[in-house]
Formats: structure tokens, C-alpha cells, sequence
């Protein structure tokens, strides 16, 4: 199969390099990038469809970006790389048109590197200020808060935006997209809004009631966790995981724990691999839990809410007495976790897995019947299934149009390829089974704890490491499920004891940038309820 | 000297008895005082916060809200989701550069008298992301802040102590005359 793909890319492009890694590497030159782009998505041999994760990279003397491809049919992986030696004005081509979701991540890439990709339709920093000076995530970037001081000054938005175009000459254009036209009825809603789930902005074009347009601003949480982590030790770059997706705390960790020790080497035991199972589906409950107290307090019902917030401090509690941290668990370490579980734990869980049914049954009966519920979520924000995978909707969303994405499933980590559950999936795409597949997704995670809260093997809970740990030289990828969708995580080592760079493919970031397309012709109140129902975590996103 | 009581928690329960009572070491008269205490009687048992998380906090911060801590017990009644409805905003989380002029207006915006608590070591400090070039290192470089509760996220338990903390100041509060906090440095407002 390697081989076969080999000739086939070489074919296409002679000029590229391969490496053979823990994927298959292919280095591309920007001329050629997006002819081969296109060409790996519609090969019916190939069909990488699914862009999986991009990150910028500042390797000192040349700027570049690295892909992640995978197929959803066919199921192979490849890493593709192009890079430019001009410092001063980094240009490659974009794939905005091929792959829907590298157009946050270019946008993203340019905020932090200041490479501007030719033929992107909105070159504007995706995160930062446009005011800011400087491209942080360049290795030579000046921090001196004299800079960049604290600015108190709202900043201006622009309806007309910068772009870099290709003519048919081959001549670099500098051009201009207008988001808004001038007599457009645009409303501001967030970044305080209590429907936005945090601090995320959207800028909204309305006729009468009828959304026209959707104008996302992130960065309201751009913590530039990233950027700190290179200045991390390994272990420490642990503590920040959780502070990520708060609400999937546990498995970003886990995620973050594995790409190490593979890259060490480290084999587990496998009594941490069922903790860490273990505590992965009780925060997947408590965060779908969440979801559904929120979403329907979104929607009016407030009662819903105060039930979700009950059951759902059951598992906090659990959580608390066995890591000591109820929102923030800190309980993955390198090699293992942070203590052993404690003896109440398989008890609790027992009773758990007894107590949730019947209060399954109660939200159902509370908000799913309900008739208005109904009608608002019902072929409401159709997503078909080739969008959610152009735009990489992973997770819930992903599955609730019908596409089969569970990391559990495609490549099992911790003990998943041991216990037998299903990958609940939805074949409408609307609101409704957003949402049905979150609360059906409770019951699996209960059905997967009931196979694993008797069968935890004694053992060690963790490894001995090094008190330095310092990773050999090479890029290591690893993804998790997360509660909202695959979290993966990026290392590029030098072999120091820090990383060289560290990028988190987030959940989130793909889930706002449907929300345009999905409720574009909609209602304003329906822009609510598709929000709420692709659940995203605005930290999370911003990173 | 009086000590400032409130309904909830007793006075040796507190740690630190001693600040606020400096606030009324001068004393006051005794008409004027009087009044005060029934006007702060009214203000300290309804503070209405703001509906407003920017992270992790964000989320203790529901939870309080929610069944099992339950802060209307305390006269924190509802959260609104308007700035000119709500009187303490609870800085739940970190407050990067890009949100910054956006809390300071959401706080410009509230109605006096208006009080800030710091929650969680992102709001006082920067906390786990202080060395990061995005992150205002303590959101009391924007806003006067009132109480300090740290913690990463803090508990509900912490978040309630501190709450009740700000109904203790706000008993200890002049209405007919005189200072009764620190004012910002950072503004030019007489």
C-alpha cells in the first residue's frame, strides 16, 4: 500500500520527497502543493478527504506547515509538509477550497506566523488583535509587554478584508473580500452573551429575522498555550491540557500522556490503561451532562439545568475523591496517574451506573418529547455528511450526520479495543441528532464503565520515568476522543527537554466554523439552538 | 466598634476580622449610621451577579448557581445576563488582551454601586498562564477589584466564602458620605 502511494505521489509531483516515519512523509514544494492537494482528495485510490490537523512550523531558517491527512473510507494517514525560506514575506498556496476546515487553520497560521497563504479569501488574524505587533509563535518574536501593552481601546472591524490572489499570469495580487456590504443589517452578539458558551463573538447579518451571514471572531481566550508549552518542561506542559477543554479535562491529558510515552517508548500497565478508560467515560458523562443542561437552558428550559447540575455533581464527586480535583482532575501523569484509585471508586461507580437510567428517562420525558423542543431542533442546521468532513466536525456533531469518527473505533487506545460498545450514529445531521447522540452516548459510556469497574487488574499504577525526560528527535501525533470530537496532539522534538512544538488539534475550532454554514437561512433563534447543540468550549477553541 | 454581621455565617467564622472593620474605625454618627445599616441591609442580601465566564471558572461558577451549592440561599438570587441589571461581576477566568476592553466596558456599563470578585488564580494574577504574551496579569489592572478568591478553579465552598465575604464589606459600607474603597489608580475620573 506504501508503495503503491509512493509511486503514485511521485508520479504526481516527481519533485517531492518521502520519508518513511511512524507516517508517511512527504515533503512538497508550494508550487505543486496544491495540485497535489487536490489530487489526494479525489484519487480513488487515495481519497484523503479528511484534513485532520495543520500547524504552522518555524524551523529557524524556513517557515512551513504540516498536514495530517486521513481517509474516512480507505483509512490510511499520510503527513504532508511544504515550507518557504523568506522570512519577510511568507507566501504559500492555501487549500481553503479543497479542505473546508484549513480556512480557520490558515487564518490561525497567519495570526501566529504571519504566513500568507495565496488564494485564501480572508487573510485577517484569526485570535489576535489586528493590531498586534508581531507573529508570536516565530522563534524570534519579541515579548517585551512594551510591545504589545494591554490595550483598553475597543478595536475596529473590518467589513473589507485583505487577500493575497494567483492571476492566471501567475502574478501575486494583492486583492480585497468584502465580508459585509455597506447597507447590511449586521448585529453584534457575544462576547458576552450567555448563549455563546463562553466568550466567543459572532458578528450576524440579518434580513428581518432571517440570518444571511455569520462573521465568527475568536481569541476573546487566546491563552497561547502552545507557545508557553515550548518553554515547558515535558511534565509541566501536562497542567495545561486541562485548562483546554475544561469539560473533557481527563481525556486532552490522556491524549497529551500517550504522544509522550509512545515517544519514549514507555509501555504502561495495564491497570492504569483501564483508570484511565474509566475516568475518560465518567468525564465524557459529566460533560455530556453538561451539554444537555445547558443546551436546554438555551432553549428556555431552566429546570433541565438544576437536574443536569444534580446528577452531574455525583461524578464530580467521584473524581474529587479519587484525584483530588473536581472540574480539573490533574490526575494523568507521564507512565501512569497521580495515585491509585480510590477504594470507594468501584462502589460509587456501581451505584452510578444504577442511579442514571431512570434519570436518563426523566430528561427525556423533561425536554426530548417536548413538542417546542422538538420544533426547534428538528431539521433545524442540516450538516450534511461530506461538509462535516471537509470541515473536520468531529465527535457528537460529526456522528450525528451519519459520519463514523470515533477514535475509540479507528485507532483504540487504553482498553477500548477490549470492551464492546457502540459508536452511536445519526444519519440527519440536524439539531435533534446533535443532540440525541450526546444522550445516547451517555448510556454507551455507562455500558463500557459496567464492562470495565470489575475488571480492573491489580498492578502498579505508574511507571517509574526519569526525573528529566527529554524525547528523541522526530514529530509524534496522537488522538484521543474527546467529549466534543478528536483531540490530537502534535510534539515536534529536538531532543531537548522541552518541546520544539507543541500543537493541539482542537475540537472546537472546526465546530465554529460551521456555524456560518449552518445557520446561514435560518431563523436568529435557531442561530441559539445550533450553537448549543455542536457544544463547543470557547478555551478550546482559542487555545 | 461594630462588627459587621450578616445572617449566614458567623462573625469568629471569618478569617479576617480585622481589615474590615478598619474601614469604620473613625465611627459614625449615630442618625446617619442607622440609616446606613438598613440601606446596607437591603444592598448586602441582594448582589445580583453578572452571567459572565470566560473559562474552567466559568464552569464552578454554574455549578454554584446550580442545585447543589445554590447561592440564592445567600441573596445572590439570579444571574443576569445584562450589565445594567447586575451588581458584582465575578471575573471567572482568564482575561486575555483581546477581552480586556471588552470587561472594562462591561463593568463601565454596570450601574453603581457595582463590585468586582476575582475568582480563580487566572483573575488575580495571570495564574498558570502568567508567562504567556497573551494574558493580563491580573484583572485589577482594569478594575477595582473587591475580593480576592483563589484557588484553580476554586471550590464552590470558596467562591460561597467569598461572596459572603462581599456582603460583609458591603455592610461595612458608608452610603451618606465618605470613601469606602480603594479607588482605581489606573482611571482619571475625579
Amino acid at each position: 500500500m506504501t508503495r503503491a502511494m509512493k509511486e503514485k505521489i511521485l508520479s504526481i509531483v516527481p519533485d517531492a520527497t518521502i520519508e518513511e516515519k511512524a507516517f508517511l512523509t512527504v515533503s512538497v514544494p508550494p508550487i505543486s502543493f496544491h495540485n497535489l492537494a487536490v489530487r489526494l482528495k479525489n484519487d480513488k485510490d487515495l481519497q484523503f478527504d479528511y484534513l485532520v490537523c495543520m500547524t504552522g512550523m518555524d524551523w529557524g531558517e524556513t517557515l512551513g506547515v504540516i498536514y495530517h491527512l486521513r481517509s474516512t473510507t480507505l483509512k490510511h494517514e499520510i503527513v504532508l509538509r511544504q515550507e518557504t525560506a523568506d522570512r519577510e514575506n511568507p507566501e504559500l498556496p492555501s487549500v481553503s477550497d479543497v479542505w473546508a476546515t484549513a480556512n480557520f487553520n490558515e487564518r490561525e497560521v497567519f495570526g501566529f506566523f504571519g504566513i500568507r497563504f495565496i488564494n485564501h479569501p480572508d487573510m485577517r488574524r484569526l485570535f489576535l488583535r489586528n493590531d498586534w505587533v508581531g507573529y508570536p509563535f516565530r522563534k524570534d518574536y519579541n515579548t517585551d509587554p512594551e510591545i504589545n501593552p494591554v490595550r483598553l481601546e475597543s478595536e475596529v472591524n473590518e467589513d473589507i478584508v485583505p487577500t493575497v490572489e494567483l492571476t492566471e499570469s501567475g502574478e501575486l495580487e494583492e486583492k480585497v473580500h468584502t465580508i459585509f456590504e455597506d447597507d447590511e443589517y449586521v448585529v453584534n452578539i457575544g462576547p458576552q452573551h450567555p448563549a455563546t458558551h463562553g466568550v466567543l463573538r459572532f458578528r450576524v447579518s440579518l434580513e428581518g429575522e432571517i440570518v444571511k451571514k455569520v462573521d465568527v471572531n475568536c481569541g476573546y481566550i487566546h491563552r497561547g498555550i502552545e507557545k508557553m508549552c515550548e518553554s515547558l518542561t515535558y511534565p509541566q506542559t501536562l497542567a495545561l491540557t486541562d485548562r483546554l477543554d475544561y469539560l473533557s479535562a481527563h481525556m486532552n491529558r490522556h491524549a497529551l500522556c500517550m504522544c509522550i510515552e509512545e515517544a519514549m517508548g514507555i509501555e504502561v500497565p495495564e491497570r492504569v490503561k483501564y483508570i484511565r478508560t474509566i475516568m475518560d467515560e465518567l468525564t465524557r458523562i459529566s460533560s455530556h451532562i453538561l451539554f444537555y443542561s445547558t443546551f436546554c437552558m438555551d432553549l428556555g428550559g431552566l429546570t433541565a439545568f438544576l437536574y443536569g447540575f444534580r446528577d452531574r455533581e455525583k461524578i464530580l464527586d467521584m473524581l474529587e475523591e479519587t484525584c483530588g480535583g473536581r472540574l480539573i482532575q490533574n490526575y494523568n501523569c507521564i507512565g501512569g496517574v497521580m495515585a491509585d484509585i480510590h477504594p470507594n471508586l468501584v462502589k460509587r461507580i456501581k451505584d452510578f451506573i444504577k442511579y442514571l437510567p431512570p434519570m436518563l428517562k426523566e430528561y427525556h420525558g423533561l425536554f426530548t418529547g417536548n413538542i417546542i423542543a422538538q420544533q426547534r431542533m428538528k431539521h433545524i442546521g442540516i450538516l450534511s455528511r461530506e461538509d462535516a468532513i471537509s470541515y473536520g466536525v468531529t465527535g457528537p456533531s460529526g456522528r450525528g450526520s451519519g459520519w463514523a469518527c470515533d477514535v475509540r473505533k479507528i485507532h483504540p487506545y487504553g482498553v477500548y479495543d477490549k470492551v464492546d460498545f457502540n459508536e452511536v450514529l445519526y444519519t440527519e445531521g440536524d439539531t435533534f441528532s446533535r443532540y440525541m447522540v450526546r444522550m445516547d452516548e451517555i448510556v454507551e459510556s455507562l455500558h463500557i464503565l459496567e464492562q470495565l469497574v470489575d475488571n480492573i487488574p491489580a498492578g502498579d499504577y505508574a511507571v517509574k520515568t526519569k526525573p528529566i525526560i527529554k524525547l528523541p528527535e522526530g514529530q509524534y501525533f496522537k488522538s484521543v476522543e474527546a467529549a466534543r470530537g478528536e483531540f490530537g496532539v502534535f510534539i515536534e522534538s529536538h531532543g531537548d527537554k522541552y518541546p520544539y512544538r507543541l500543537k493541539f488539534r482542537s475540537p472546537g475550532l472546526p465546530l465554529v466554523s460551521v456555524v456560518d454554514l449552518l445557520a446561514s437561512h435560518n431563523k436568529i433563534a435557531d442561530l441559539i439552538a445550533i450553537g448549543g447543540s455542536l457544544d463547543y468550549v470557547v478555551p478550546d477553541i482559542d487555545r | 466598634m461594630k462588627e459587621p454581621k450578616i445572617k449566614s455565617m458567623k462573625y469568629e467564622d471569618f478569617k479576617d476580622n480585622e481589615y474590615l472593620e478598619q474601614l469604620r474605625a473613625n465611627g459614625t454618627d449615630i442618625i446617619v449610621g442607622n440609616l446606613d445599616d438598613l440601606i446596607n441591609w437591603g444592598r448586602s442580601n441582594s448582589v445580583w451577579p453578572l452571567t459572565f465566564a470566560t473559562s474552567c471558572c466559568g464552569i464552578e461558577f454554574m455549578a454554584v448557581g446550580a442545585a447543589r451549592y445554590d447561592f440564592a440561599r445567600f441573596g445572590f438570587e439570579v444571574t443576569r445576563a445584562s450589565p445594567r441589571q447586575a451588581d458584582v461581576i465575578i471575573v471567572a477566568g482568564t482575561i486575555v488582551h483581546k477581552m480586556a476592553p471588552v470587561l472594562k466596558r462591561l463593568y463601565d456599563q454596570m450601574a453603581d454601586p457595582k463590585y468586582v470578585i476575582a475568582m480563580g488564580g487566572c483573575a488575580i494574577s495571570g495564574g498558570p498562564f502568567k508567562k504567556s504574551y497573551h494574558v493580563v496579569k491580573g484583572v485589577n489592572q482594569i478594575l477595582p477589584v473587591d475580593v480576592y478568591i483563589p484557588g484553580c478553579p476554586p471550590r464552590p465552598e470558596s467562591l460561597l466564602y467569598g461572596m459572603l465575604q462581599l456582603q460583609r464589606k458591603i455592610k461595612m459600607e458608608k452610603f451618606l458620605g465618605g470613601r469606602n474603597r480603594q479607588e482605581d489608580p489606573n482611571s482619571n475620573e475625579e
